[in-house]
């Protein structure tokens, strides 16, 4: 009952919180051109060079090897473990969901990987910790602890998976469903409840910030399309 | 107030190493405070407002709201560590405050303190900070330590731009009467005199003059440099360094060659004898426009088609990328032609339509290597297709001379390195941050020098030019080893009367 609570409130949090900065991003003027070059020089062009920083994390790869591969492995890990956590929220499962289910322990083990990778670079490289504060490794600590949590249940401590899912599917539709015993599902959906609460207050933002990012979301074509924005006078009203 | 010389320049090895993490290395290096008239001329307090840290904490959150890059920028950052190793100051320096993610931070720290949560509530372990005194003078220091080159944020999975946040900390110290010494003297002299170096008319109509007359002597071709000249064709906008500074007066004798030989009638404007705008570098848009304005009314004034830059980087940019934006739109011009044009663009169309005889041979005293100037590579383009920026120069270099080599792979195109003078920090303050930023570029240098025999660098900005002329005698280099790029295009144009 009280983790349904906590669970509902972290979820407003969230969804009211990076709203609004979406919103902020979305609504805030651009007013110069900066894409950095070279950039495409078509719409398109952009739409696929997003797309491989979203998916490939291209600029990263460029930048380091050793923490490209690291956060690639976690971001891909979250991403399957997150879709493979969708049998819990969906009734009859829905097929591909099934078809994915096998892979989410190794989901499980990319992001502890990724994500343990990403610790000691901070703590071991000297320019790494020189910039990280203590939100930092706190941040990697509570995902190491949500995915290991998570680990363990399935390899260790089993959960009753069908209560689970009884309480998931409550959660959906607005009952109150007790949940089944078990300290290590409190821990995890509580981990859970502060990860998806400090989203909007964090650098988690990186996420949504990404999308408007005028370096990179920007067309190259300044000379060809006059780019205006209230920010900058119009020269033909200025006093 | 500044000793000069009492540092060691860095000896280059076999390669560039990283260096470790030295707090405090280059705490000592800030460039001189403007005075209170440099200041007023630009429309900022002579000099530190009484409430300045209310006045600067309401700034930065005015440019937050006016700027959706800053504000991205400002709450994206993960500290992940992949632009620590990418600026020239810190790879020079080894000082942790040129790591772009630690500069940013200065700025971010102040930000999350006043405009954030976790940052108001929970300052310290968030890494938020009060703005004090000590953390001001760190602004001056160290937003005077970025030239605003961009390589970090070719290398940020979130294309954060260092240049926006340091921009934005500049527009903040001079809004609270913190201004610096170099730039806003020369904005104010680009204000009342219409180029950096205040050269009134008469004076540049002389050198103009003088100008013709060697060129004349040398090749017995009589090649002009109009000033002011109405109904030509093209306005050629170009860095008043080139009216006087070596080697870039050879790159203008360069572009002169050009539309003498094309049969393109050209002027230079005195009202707008200046193609750099410092107002960029200052981070200040309506200085930026103010400046940007001269060269709307001088192509008005003297009725021409065409607007061509000459070689200066940060200029390109300015007027690549914001020309369109500040003074635009630009249809009384020629439609044909791109607003407004590179000179390398020019040169680059009349060699693939055959109108420029060329002799490559000319130039084959020297082994030559072309350094891509930051702004150029980074924020914006040159012809029709991407990445132009980095094919036109290097085109238009081959077809002047036989023996072009380029430097490694990851020194060159869009990982290009800054010559360490760029973005508002060309003085002789600053000397010993330039000498070692440049220490990155030195050292590709050395490794083109000792691979092919290099004898020249060519380049196609005054800032890099200038800079390099400085710094190369630092590592063992000659100064004249720097080029303008159409240095080597104008002594390979066959003129008649050579015959």
């Amino acid at each position: 009952m009280i983790i349904s609570v906590i669970l509902y409130l972290a979820a407003l949090v969230f969804v009211i919180g990076v709203g609004r900065k979406i919103y902020q991003y979305a609504s805030t003027p651009a007013p110069l051109k900066i894409p950095t070059t070279p950039a495409p020089t078509t719409r398109g062009g952009v739409v696929l060079r997003m797309a491989r920083e979203v998916v490939l994390f291209d600029s990263l790869f460029k930048a380091s090897k050793p923490t490209w591969i690291f956060s690639w492995l976690f971001h891909a890990g979250l991403l399957v473990a997150l879709l493979c956590h969708l049998r819990y929220f969906t009734d009859p499962v829905w097929g591909w969901v099934n078809l994915i289910a096998p892979l989410s322990k190794y989901a499980g083990i990319a992001m502890v990987v990724g994500l343990t990778g990403l610790l000691l670079r901070r703590i071991f490289v000297d320019r790494v910790k020189t910039i990280s504060a203590p939100s930092d490794y706190l941040m990697l600590m509570l995902i190491i602890g949500i995915a290991a949590t998570g680990l363990l249940m399935r390899f260790g401590w089993h959960t009753d998976i069908i209560a689970v899912k009884q309480f998931a599917l409550g959660l959906r539709s607005l009952q109150f469903e007790s949940l089944p015993g078990g300290i290590l599902v409190v821990l995890h959906l509580l981990l859970v409840a502060v990860l998806i609460l400090i989203f909007p207050f964090s650098k988690l933002l990186h996420a949504p910030g990404l999308f408007f990012s005028p370096s990179r979301n920007q067309v190259d074509n300044p000379r060809e399309r006059r780019h205006v924005t209230r920010l900058v006078k119009d020269h033909g009203q200025k006093s | 107030m500044v000793k000069k010389a009492d540092f060691e320049a860095p000896v280059l090895g076999d390669y560039t190493e990283v260096p470790a993490v030295t707090p405090g290395a280059m705490q000592h290096s800030q460039p001189y405070v403007a005075k209170p008239a440099h200041n007023e001329a630009l429309g900022y307090p002579g000099e530190l407002v009484d409430n300045w840290q209310e006045v600067a904490v309401n700034k930065l959150g005015e440019l937050v709201k006016g700027s959706r890059a800053l504000r991205v920028y400002l709450d994206s950052c993960v500290k992940c560590g992949a632009c620590t190793d990418k600026c020239h100051y810190f790879l020079g320096t080894g000082d942790p405050n040129n790591m772009p993610v630690a500069r940013q931070d200065l700025l971010r720290s102040v930000y999350r303190r006043h405009y954030t949560v976790a940052g108001k509530y929970l300052p310290k372990l968030v890494g938020a900070k009060d703005l004090d005194e000590e953390m001001l003078d760190n602004w001056y220091k160290y937003f005077h330590q970025c030239s605003q080159c961009r390589r970090c944020s070719v290398y940020c999975p979130y294309g954060i731009d260092t240049a926006e946040v340091s921009m934005a900390a500049r527009e903040i110290m001079d809004t609270i009467g913190k201004g610096q010494k170099y730039c806003n003297e020369i904005i104010g002299k680009v204000h009342k005199l219409g180029n950096n170096l205040g050269l009134p008319e008469p004076a540049l109509a002389d050198t103009l003059e003088g100008l013709e007359e060697d060129v004349e002597e040398e090749i017995n071709v009589a090649v002009k440099f109009p000033l002011d000249v109405k109904g030509a064709e093209v306005l050629l906008v170009t860095p008043s360094a080139d009216f006087f500074a070596e080697p870039h007066i050879d790159g203008l004798i360069g572009y002169a060659k050009v539309f003498h030989q094309a049969g393109i009638s050209w002027t230079l404007s005195s009202h707008a004898s200046e193609a750099a705008n410092f107002g960029l570098f200052i981070g200040s848009v309506d200085n930026m426009q103010k400046v940007a304005m001269r060269i709307r009314e001088a192509a008005l004034e003297l009725g021409v088609k065409r607007i061509v830059f000459g070689e200066c980087g940060h200029a390109w940019r300015v007027g690549y990328s914001f020309l369109n934006t500040l003074a635009g739109p630009f249809d009384f011009l020629d439609s044909n032609y791109p607003v407004p044009q590179h000179i390398v663009e020019v040169t680059h169309d009349l060699i693939e339509q055959g109108r420029l005889k060329m002799d490559a041979s000319a130039n084959d005293d020297k082994r030559v290597t072309f350094h891509d100037s930051c702004n150029v590579a980074r924020a914006s383009r040159m012809g029709a297709k991407s990445g132009g920026q980095f094919s036109l120069p290097r085109d238009v270099i081959k077809a002047s001379c036989n023996h072009f080599f380029d430097m490694p792979a990851d020194t060159i195109g869009e990982a290009t390195f800054c010559c360490g003078g760029g973005g508002g920090l060309l003085t002789d303050d600053l000397v010993e941050l330039r000498v070692k930023g440049a220490k990155p570029r030195m050292q590709a240098l050395k490794d083109v020098h000792e691979q092919h025999r290099i004898t020249h660098m060519a380049a196609i900005c005054a800032i890099c030019k200038s800079q390099f002329s400085k710094v190369l005698p630092y590592y063992g280099f000659e100064m004249d080893q720097i080029i303008s790029v159409h240095q080597l295009v104008g002594d390979a144009l066959v003129f008649n009367s050579d015959s």
